[in-house]
């Protein structure tokens, strides 16, 4: 291997491409000044939108060489002289492709939904966007990342963006108190996994997630020291994705932000650290299945259950939101819970996680972009304010109501319905006790669903009339997703097949 | 498409179908052309149902669904699921054509009758799935329409109380059809498949002697004893029976407690096995509790559509009592009592609410001598009464007999003395079920005609000797009107032609028994 290495760009210019976007974001703004329009206000959202358009044309053709051929990509290779084999950093298969997919979906919604926040002036368009598209950017990275320091680096850089968007909004104290509370839960966290990866990497020599796989195969030592730094990073990551008990940041941080965040940090953001759990434990860990699983089986009981009963008593719908979607994550921690039976690591358990995080993103997008619309006419969003939507705004009361049903898992909703199909089929057989706790919290979450539910349809106490501003950019968002949740619960194999086929 | 896929597909096309057309034209002045196209969808649905049960050999469509599951979309219409389907659509073509002279008083009748049909498309999907996913994603799409429909057009007198009542039957039964979800998932742990036929048919390697089987066979039968209801799972069902709008009530009891006890037969008894000591008798005493249970609790109403409510239990008892015999008689009997009691209870149902429409109430204690007031609307209810309480030459005699008799005469791996003391303890339920069947008739329906006076709640209310009474002042009552006659007049005439001649279910529910099950 001589000279300077070749680099894969078909598999590097989408993280590439929003980092150029974000770049151009700040300079357009910095030199325009302040909007003096609104159409000018508009501006950074178009360019961040242009610059998702032009990543996911890249993703798409990469995913149709991949349905074709088969073909992946690896690049930023490491030779191993000795053995004459290489580990790469960067890689992007079908598992990549599938959550791109999922992150380049969610930025362009939550670009949507931040277009209304142009309407206010209160947010800095321009820092806005340049935020998100470097969060973004990370989470593309963190999903081809194939060792620890990328990994490490990737998810600072989905969650470092991600304080500031929190706390954006001028003179909004609420927000930068969540935006305080959420930067010290992770750096916190972030501390204890560096610390988890440094004690693996001790032992196996390796940051690579193969060379650390077959470092532990073959029996490294001190295996206990190993164990510990495993466990370490699992803590690190439960704090990301919010798992109980390392989620008590989440309720005040979704509330304090703004619904747009809020919907970035449960979908993207979240997925990120998912996707970190995902490639540490299926790709680095697997020969710890014995250690990790068991945990995982019981973080996720844990925290589908303490989501799901917290969320019972809540009145503010954004609240609600939250501890809904802690419940939901216990739900996608269910297959890593069931890898515990299964002989060695099964991909097909990484499948189910990744059906349901799939499923769980547009889903729960739809459900914030409603709550996006209502909050501005209604800033307490209390459940009490969603009266009536049917009514006075029929695309965005259907969606929600469609939302809600498919967070249920009940039809019309089938998506939903079948996503808990996934998670349970993991789960029975190995862990039968973990799919009966799943079944009591499923039945459990239908009691707010259908409470908020509800509400949708009783007549509002104020008198009809569209009082309700919907800027086009959240229309759009909200269709998007709705018709997404439609078409895919009429025809489910269009996104289980590809999705559940990749891994199974 | 095929023949077998245009029956198949086109019997829950067509309900859905004509609710989004209804839905479409619903937003004109008036509700008419909405109401008359849920209307006729109802009906088309019923002549196709007939078309496709009457079809020699019955339909089979089995393509791939959701490939990556293995879960396919497999429809089957055989002499078990057939008088279910038809079932189905008679009581929901009855249900729609009686919306259409009563109006509910909250409004919104069109989207009323929309739900209506989205519930019997996913009830006509759940007894022609043959794919065990497939009747789980039928089995909840009727959930969310029925819980509306007890949520914004039940008992208006009790807002909190039907509330509550929906979302307890919303949750029960998602529980329930979770815990069945884990069950199949189990069973395709061990066979790789989720094709009941396969799996019925001992295609599949299901080892009954493992005790994933056992689990796999409880969670399924825990899933279902709550939709049939079982006791003690059946505290849901007096609720919402009893707080729902009349068509809401009618279609619980007649259509969706049937899911539950097809599931049992369809797709309870392939997963299980007989000779598992203590499980099935276990699941017949319950069953047999709830018939004892059902009759006690019944005597003690003083509600109609509470008591109606409770008798469901005691009928679903006889109906699981059956299925536990696994003889090919259990099956017919489990048959042939969910469809006479669909029947009868949809009847009893119809007039209960008949009735409270008249008089704004339920309560017995308020209810006197309709013979002389409403005589025949009382004619009507004193026919479903006789036809509950198992009167020989009406449906209802058939199914209680014939579920007695397989207990006395279980499948060889049961425990026959078990089921002998069963079956007794069920005969004892059926003069229960008498006692208070008479006692009802003879509260409400006869006596002298007398004044009913509505008095303060909790007094008795004030009966004057007829003779004492100005004939002027008497109040004049509406009779059944033409419509009632209409909607309710099939299940009259059916009720006594299963009841004369029970050849007629039978012998097609036991030829496609054999072929399911085998010979059993």
């Amino acid at each position: 291997m001589g000279g300077v290495q070749e680099i894969a760009w078909q598999a590097v210019t989408p993280p590439l491409a929003l980092a150029c976007a974000a770049v151009l974001v700040l300079l357009v703004d910095a030199f325009a000044g302040p909007p003096r329009t609104k159409r000018q206000a508009l501006v950074p959202a178009t360019i961040t939108l242009l610059g998702l358009a032009f990543a996911t044309s890249y993703w798409v053709g990469s995913v149709i060489s991949y349905a074709d051929v088969g073909t992946t990509w690896r690049t930023f290779c490491v030779g191993r002289p000795a053995d004459g084999s290489s580990a790469c950093s960067f890689e992007l298969d079908g598992f990549t492709m599938v959550f791109w997919g999922i992150v380049l979906f969610g930025a362009a919604v939550v670009a949507l939904l931040g277009t209304a926040a142009a309407l206010d002036g209160r947010t800095p368009q321009g820092e806005w966007n340049f935020l998100l598209l470097c969060s973004a950017t990370g989470a593309l990275t963190i999903a081809a990342s194939r060792d620890l320091i990328t990994l490490v680096v990737a998810l600072e850089v989905v969650s470092l963006p991600a304080f500031a968007m929190v706390g954006l909004r001028h003179g909004d104290r609420r927000a930068a108190e969540a935006s305080v509370k959420f930067f010290l839960v992770s750096v916190i966290s972030t501390a204890v996994m560096l610390m988890g990866v440094s004690l693996i990497y001790g032992v196996t020599g390796s940051v690579f997630f193969e060379q650390i796989n077959a470092g532990l195969a073959a029996g490294a030592e001190p295996r206990r020291v190993a164990v510990a730094g495993t466990l370490l990073t699992i803590v690190g990551l439960a704090f990301k994705v919010a798992a109980v008990p390392f989620h008590m940041w989440v309720p005040d941080t979704y509330v304090g932000a703004p619904v747009a965040v809020a919907a970035y940090l449960s979908v993207v953001s979240k997925a990120a650290g998912f996707v970190g759990l995902m490639l540490v434990l299926a790709f680095g860990l697997p020969a710890f299945v014995d250690v990790w699983a068991p945990l995982m089986a019981v973080l996720a009981a844990l925290t589908m259950t303490v989501g799901n009963v917290l969320a019972l008593w809540q009145q503010h719908a954004v609240r609600l939101l939250a501890w809904s979607s802690v419940a939901q994550a216990g739900y996608i921690l269910v297959p890593f819970g069931a890898a515990a039976g299964a002989d060695g690591m099964d991909d097909s358990v990484l499948g189910a996680a990744l059906g349901y995080l799939a499923i769980y993103a547009f889903v729960n997008l739809g459900a914030f972009s409603v709550a996006a619309v209502v909050g501005a006419r209604h800033p307490r969003q209390r459940l009490s304010d969603y009266r009536g939507l049917i009514r006075d705004k029929p695309l965005a009361g259907w969606a929600l109501a469609f939302a809600l049903v498919a967070l249920a898992g009940l039809p019309p909703g089938v998506i939903g319905l079948l996503a808990k199909v996934v998670v349970f089929s993991s789960a029975a057989g190995p862990v039968t006790w973990l799919a009966v706790v799943m079944a009591l919290n499923v039945a459990i979450g239908l009691v707010y669903y259908t409470r908020w539910l509800m509400e949708l349809f009783r007549p509002a106490d104020v008198p009809a009339g569209s009082a309700y501003q919907m800027p086009i950019g959240v229309g759009v968002a909200i269709a998007a997703t709705f018709a997404a949740g439609l078409v895919f619960s009429v025809l489910p194999g269009l996104l289980l097949d590809p999705v559940l086929g990749i891994l199974g | 498409m095929n023949e077998p896929g245009l029956a198949l597909n086109g019997l829950l096309a067509i309900p859905l179908g004509f609710a989004v057309l209804s839905a479409l034209t619903a937003r004109r002045p008036s509700d008419h052309l909405a109401l008359g196209l849920a209307v006729l969808g109802s009906l088309v649905t019923l002549g196709w149902s007939v078309w496709v049960a009457f079809s020699a050999g019955g339909f089979v469509v089995d393509v791939a669904w959701i490939e990556s599951m293995g879960v396919r979309w497999h429809l089957g219409a055989d002499g078990i699921s057939a008088p279910l389907i038809v079932m189905t659509t008679l009581i929901t073509a009855c249900c729609l054509v009686s919306l259409v002279k009563h109006a509910p008083s909250c409004g919104g009748r069109v989207t009323l009758a929309i739900l209506l049909l989205v519930i019997e498309t996913g009830s006509l999907g759940c007894f022609l799935a043959l794919d065990m996913v497939l009747f789980f994603v039928f089995f909840e799409v009727a959930l969310i329409p029925m819980w509306f429909v007890i949520n914004s057009w039940g008992d208006a007198a009790d807002e909190p109380g039907r509330r509550r009542a929906a979302t307890r039957f919303l949750i029960f039964t998602v529980l329930g059809s979770a815990l069945m979800l884990v069950g199949f998932l189990l069973v395709r742990s061990m066979t790789g498949t989720f094709d009941i036929v396969e799996i019925a048919a001992g295609r599949a390697s299901y080892d009954f002697d493992s005790s994933t089987a056992l689990l796999a066979s409880f969670l399924v039968g825990l899933g279902l004893a709550v939709k049939t209801p079982l006791w003690p799972l059946h505290i849901w069902l007096p609720d919402a029976h009893s707080k729902a709008p009349t068509v809401g009530s009618v279609l619980l009891a007649a259509v969706l407690l049937k899911l539950g006890t097809y599931g049992f037969i369809r797709f309870w008894m392939p997963v299980t096995d007989a000779a598992w000591e203590q499980f099935v008798p276990l699941v017949a005493a319950l069953a047999v509790v709830g018939i004892v249970y059902g009759a006690l609790a019944c005597l003690a109403q003083t509600d109609l559509k509470r008591l109606i409510a409770y008798s469901s239990v005691g009928h679903m008892g006889f109906v699981v009592l059956a299925v536990t015999t696994f003889t090919i008689g259990g099956v017919q009997a489990a048959v042939y009592a969910s469809v006479a009691h669909g029947l009868i209870t949809g009847l009893l149902f119809f007039v209960a609410g008949a009735i409270k429409d008249r008089y704004g109430t339920a309560e017995l204690a308020q209810l006197r001598v309709l013979y002389g007031r409403v005589p025949r609307l009382a004619a009507v209810f004193a026919f479903a009464v006789m036809a509950g309480l198992g009167l020989p030459g009406l449906a209802g005699f058939w199914g209680e007999m014939l579920a007695i008799r397989s207990a006395v005469d279980p499948s060889g791996a049961l425990p026959g003395n078990t089921f002998a003391v069963l079956a007794v303890l069920a005969g004892f339920g059926v003069i229960l079920t008498t006692a208070y069947f008479l006692a009802l008739m003879r509260g409400m329906l006869q006596g002298a005609p007398l004044e009913v006076r509505p008095v303060n709640p909790g007094t008795e209310s004030v009966e004057l000797e007829s003779a004492e009474v100005d004939p002027g002042s008497r109040r004049v009552d509406t009779d059944m009107h033409a419509l009632e006659w209409l909607a309710w007049s099939p299940l009259i005439a059916l009720t006594l032609v299963l009841g004369v001649a029970p050849g007629l279910l039978l012998t097609p529910v036991s030829d496609a028994t054999r072929v399911f099950l085998g010979g059993l």
